[in-house]
């Protein structure tokens, strides 16, 4: 793995041209278009990209309009891996038999966190197990965020969606995030990430190892969405920043089943400061926040527990 | 050309052989198995250089196929019944983007309740899919429809996916003589596949771009003109093939028809065994005749109306049903074939559900129990045979 | 603009990439960036913030709005680690 240590962006070696460009339909701080121009930065021009419905291919393709500047194909929700796979067996066959100049193409699929964690687990886990070479970049905004903000199985516990709204029953979702960078883990492909557009070079960083790697790769990028998450517009960056620093989404890359966190603190905040930045846990009570404050904790120590069990050496 | 016996699935895995195809994904259901299964060993053997996918779901194996045909590859699929069912949305999605491929469907019934034998209540569920389709009666036409499929499909005029209807059992596991079509006269027949538009990064271009309703229904014209066209493409290849190997396909062919005043219709094997039943009514004087539907969709109005040309009875041998609507859905297009227009009365029969076996005797019960069901509505269709 | 069904190309697939760029999704916004170049030190965090692409480097090296695009949503100013950006209200 010496090359994809090789592989780092930083502000000397920023590419400026753009790939997911300028008029398209997102709401206005929108967190996950920040993190998809990145990434479509370092993924540059040689990319082909399967996307499923959701709000990155609604803001992106209104016809005759698209905002996009590689090749770029949506079917449906719940098959983009599918899709990818197929893109990527096409490319494959058709260099190996000459049809087609051999070149490295990136074979990228995107989606929500919808369309992998509930309907499009199934192809997910299907394109993993198979090996194909392709980078899987999912957009977590933690909810059917296009549809209207319904929960899906990434809602955050105790958060307010339309479909687990608090009421004198339940208190907002009552089930706790569903793992998927773990459920990429245990299908043993050789990298799997998690990034944040609050830290962009390290975003970038990710989703070019994971494109550069030898087969299945999967990076899950936090997405922060003002509209759902009910929070101002200038504040997405901020949000995502704070995910990290409190340690609801802790920043890891697991490369051949090792290890290595890149968390950029040891000390994590409390919860609360990520919590109350956003009207979707506005009504969360003391004990509430306490038990989401336990949990983070637990699930800190548990990432710890694993990094240092296997750890990825340099 | 080589003659072989040869199992149905096993034909037709030849001809994705000779087809150079280049992705291959399927997932398992039978009847359709021993396509794939033979597809496997053709690929694992290096016989045939392609990708074979072995997708998780009959869902992605189209998307699979979608994703590869969007790349310029040609891409294969096969199911049956329920896998098609779960396959649906994307039979309708590679339709509307324009997809060339091919896919065998070996018709079985959808469940409930379970059953793995063949029927066409599978191939009714994607009538309105906007795919090509045909319905073919025998091995041979089963090879030959592979070629036919890519060549068709893969035509810039055309640009529509080809499905290749075939008997679950019936056709899939019966072992038939097939001539097999030396490999030039393929390659020549079947240049590799150039598609008009790609996923190439040197050409980056939007696919699958949401529509909104002002603009929606010419997207759906566009759509539905394409597959009328595509008729001329469809009966122009067809007639390149008859003369590359005397085997001439027609959307509509007819037997005993010319002086016919009664006759039977009907769409895939089951027409070979209503065949014998004609030939034996013949020899008892009767003026029977028979129509095997080939080309169901684009449908084929104009040669249906003009091969029927004085049948006074039709005696549609439906293989689905269409509970709490007109019977059966092949009858109810006929009979809007011949709407305001002289045209013969049609009697419905719905026949061999679930693959039920049906002689050339139960064909000859038919006949003789037409007249009797003509007093009866259009409404009403029977099921043949059912035990009340 | 509709176009007739005969203009519309096979799959409605769309063939001029970045075609959204036509649109001036600076109509959407309520405030307007403004950068104060004595504050400013070029770190280019504003740039990466964009969710629109707008932010664009000058020749001297300092960060603009292309107001055609920018949706007024505050990220660069608020991000700025030297404080140099004001959101300000269009009249």
């Amino acid at each position: 793995m010496r090359e994809l240590e090789k592989i780092r962006f930083t502000r000397k070696n920023l590419p400026r041209e753009e790939y997911f460009l300028s008029g398209h339909r997102g709401c206005q701080g929108c967190g996950e278009a920040v993190a998809l121009r990145l990434a479509m930065k370092a993924l540059g021009k040689e990319t082909i990209v399967a996307c499923a419905t959701g709000c990155i291919e609604i803001i992106s393709s209104p016809f005759p309009e698209t905002a996009w500047g590689v090749p770029w194909i949506h079917v449906a929700f719940e098959n983009t891996a599918a899709v990818i796979s197929g893109v990527e067996a096409a490319l494959k066959v058709l260099m190996r038999k000459g049809r087609l100049p051999e070149r490295k193409i990136f074979c990228v699929g995107i989606a929500g966190d919808g369309g992998t964690a509930d309907i499009g687990l199934q192809a997910l886990s299907g394109a993993l197990e198979r090996g194909h070479d392709i980078l899987y970049l999912c957009f977590d905004n933690e909810a059917y965020m296009n549809t209207g903000i319904q929960r899906s199985s990434a809602t955050p516990f105790g958060a307010w969606t339309t479909t687990s709204p608090p009421g004198k029953k339940t208190k907002g979702q009552m089930t706790w995030k569903k793992n998927l960078p773990e459920i990429a883990i245990a299908h043993n492909i050789p990298y799997v990430a998690t990034a944040s557009p609050a830290y962009p070079y390290d975003l970038m960083t990710k989703v070019r190892r994971g494109a550069e790697v030898k087969g299945p790769a999967y990076v899950h990028i936090f997405s922060p969405c003002p509209t759902g998450w009910r929070c101002p517009s200038n504040l997405s960056i901020e949000v995502a920043r704070l995910a990290v620093e409190t340690g609801v989404f802790p920043l890891f890359e697991v490369i051949e089943g090792k290890w290595r966190i890149n968390q950029p603190k040891k000390e994590l905040k409390p919860v609360e400061e990520y919590l109350k930045l956003q009207g979707r846990f506005r009504h969360l009570d003391e004990e509430t926040i306490k038990l989401i404050q336990k949990r983070v904790n637990e699930e800190w120590e548990k990432l710890k527990k694993k990094a240092s069990l296997f750890p990825y050496e340099e | 050309m080589k003659r072989v016996a040869l199992e149905g699935s096993v034909a037709v895995a030849e001809a994705v052989k000779q087809a150079n195809v280049d992705v291959i994904a399927a997932y398992p259901i039978t009847p359709q198995t021993h396509i794939v299964e033979k597809l496997s060993e053709i690929v694992a053997s290096g016989e045939l250089d392609a990708e074979f996918v072995p997708v998780e779901s009959e869902h992605s194996a189209l998307s699979v196929c979608i994703g590869a045909s969007a790349c310029g590859a040609r891409a294969f699929t096969a199911t049956s019944g329920p896998g098609l069912a779960l396959m649906t949305e994307m039979v309708f999605i590679a339709s509307s983007m324009r997809l060339p491929m091919v896919m065998v469907l070996c018709n079985r019934t959808l469940s409930a309740p379970l059953s793995i034998w063949n029927d066409h209540s599978d191939a009714m569920l994607v009538r309105d899919s906007g795919w090509i389709q045909v319905f073919v009666n025998n091995a041979q036409e089963a090879y030959d429809h592979v070629f036919l499929g890519y060549r068709i499909s893969e035509d810039h005029k055309v640009l529509i996916p080809y499905m290749i209807h075939m008997d679950g059992f019936f056709l899939t596991h019966a072992i038939e003589p097939v001539e097999l079509v030396d490999q030039e006269v393929v390659d020549k027949f079947l240049p590799p596949y150039q598609p008009l538009y790609r996923l190439d990064p040197s050409n980056p271009i939007t696919m699958g771009a949401f529509v909104m309703p002002d603009q929606y229904a010419e997207v759906k014209k566009a759509q539905d003109e394409a597959l009328k066209a595509s008729y001329q493409v469809i009966v122009e290849v067809w007639e390149k093939w008859g003369e590359l190997t005397g085997r001439l396909y027609r959307p509509v062919e007819g037997f005993y028809l010319e002086d016919a005043e009664y006759a039977f219709l009907s769409l895939g094997s089951y027409g070979e065994v209503a065949q014998e039943a004609v030939e034996f009514l013949r020899e008892k004087g009767k003026k029977v005749g028979l129509l095997k539907l080939r080309l169901w969709r684009p449908f084929p109005f104009e040669e249906l109306r003009k091969a029927l040309k004085g049948v006074k009875t039709l005696m549609v041998i439906d293989r689905a049903i269409c509970p709490g609507g007109p019977g059966g859905q092949v009858a109810l297009e006929v009979r809007s074939a011949f709407y305001k227009m002289d045209g013969p009365r049609v009697v419905d029969f719905i026949v061999g559900i679930s693959g039920r076996d049906t002689t050339p005797e139960d064909y000859v019960k038919m006949f003789e129990m037409a007249p009797e069901l003509l007093e009866k509505g259009p409404e009403d269709y029977i099921i043949y045979g059912v035990k009340e | 603009m509709k176009l007739s069904w005969r203009e519309i190309k096979p799959g409605a697939v769309i063939t001029e990439p970045g075609s959204s760029r036509n649109l001036r999704t600076g109509d959407w916004r309520n405030e307007r960036p403004v950068v104060d170049k004595e504050k400013c030190n070029k770190c280019g965090m504003c740039y990466l913030f964009c969710p629109e692409g707008a932010i664009y480097e000058t020749e001297e090296g300092y960060f603009e709005s292309d107001l055609y695009y920018c949706k007024g949503c505050g990220l660069c100013a608020h991000e700025c680690p030297q404080g140099a950006i004001k959101m300000v209200l269009e009249v």
